[in-house]
């Protein structure tokens, strides 16, 4: 059975819980989910944030996160997968990001959620602009997410 | 073409999209980077550092030495904070 992956990019909130149920309903043949989901904190080294910004391509995001979804589909046994991503304004506590991978055992269902993960972080067009007491900045990209997403690339 | 720019590049440039039609010895991206630092101070500040700076080609990422022809949506950007 080939598995399409549900791919969301949207302003509004999502429920984890939801999600996880609409992946599972009905099927006894799935035996892990794993969910990752992406949290806004409420300081950015060290110092308190108001809130994220987040600015991202529109179309780019679709097609970069589908491509990525596709290779998890073709790298590992999934029987469901559902990636949401938001944009605008996000205030501490609130979700950000949220993958949601099923398969019948649960190595394949945790690789694929940590390689989409990795990926959304350096190859998603997406870009978070902080807002503290000291006004609005960009986020800068780190070093470790690059050589996190690097360690799965195939050799 | 189009081109458009995203965070802190769509910031310094100015705009978010616009249409150019460079010139043909315009041939790849880091050639675009080059010919559009030179329209102005405000695309200058923005490639001043074009090592930092990301591009798409409709839609898919691509290296700097990537050949422009044939291009209908030209994006740059920093890199990507997402996730």
């Amino acid at each position: 059975m080939s598995v399409t992956a549900t791919i969301r990019i949207q302003e509004a909130d999502f429920d984890a819980a939801q999600e996880i149920a609409a992946l599972t309903r009905g099927r006894t043949d799935i035996g892990a989910v794993v969910t990752f989901s992406g949290i806004c904190r409420g300081s950015e080294n060290g110092e308190p944030i108001a809130a994220l910004t987040l600015e991202h391509y529109p179309g780019m995001a679709e097609a970069e996160i589908g491509r990525h979804a596709d290779e998890a589909l073709s790298r590992w046994p999934l029987q469901g997968l559902t990636i949401i991503h938001r944009f605008g304004r996000i205030a501490p506590g609130e979700n950000i990001v949220l993958v949601v991978t099923a398969s019948p055992h649960r190595q394949a269902a945790f690789e694929a959620a940590e390689f989409l993960m990795d990926y959304l972080k350096t190859n998603a067009p997406f870009w978070k602009r902080e807002e503290s007491q000291k006004g609005t900045s960009w986020i800068e990209a780190r070093d470790h997410d690059d050589a996190a997403a690097a360690r799965w690339t195939k050799s | 073409m189009k081109v458009k720019y995203f965070a802190w590049v769509r910031e310094r440039v100015g705009v978010a999209e616009e249409a150019v039609e460079p010139p043909a010895d315009v041939r790849t991206v880091s050639d675009l980077i080059g010919w559009l630092s030179s329209r102005g101070e405000t695309y200058a500040h923005a490639f001043e550092k074009p090592k930092v700076i990301r591009a798409a080609i409709d839609h898919a990422h691509v290296k700097q030495d990537a050949v422009i022809a044939g291009a209908r949506e030209i994006a740059f950007f920093p890199p990507m904070t997402g996730g």
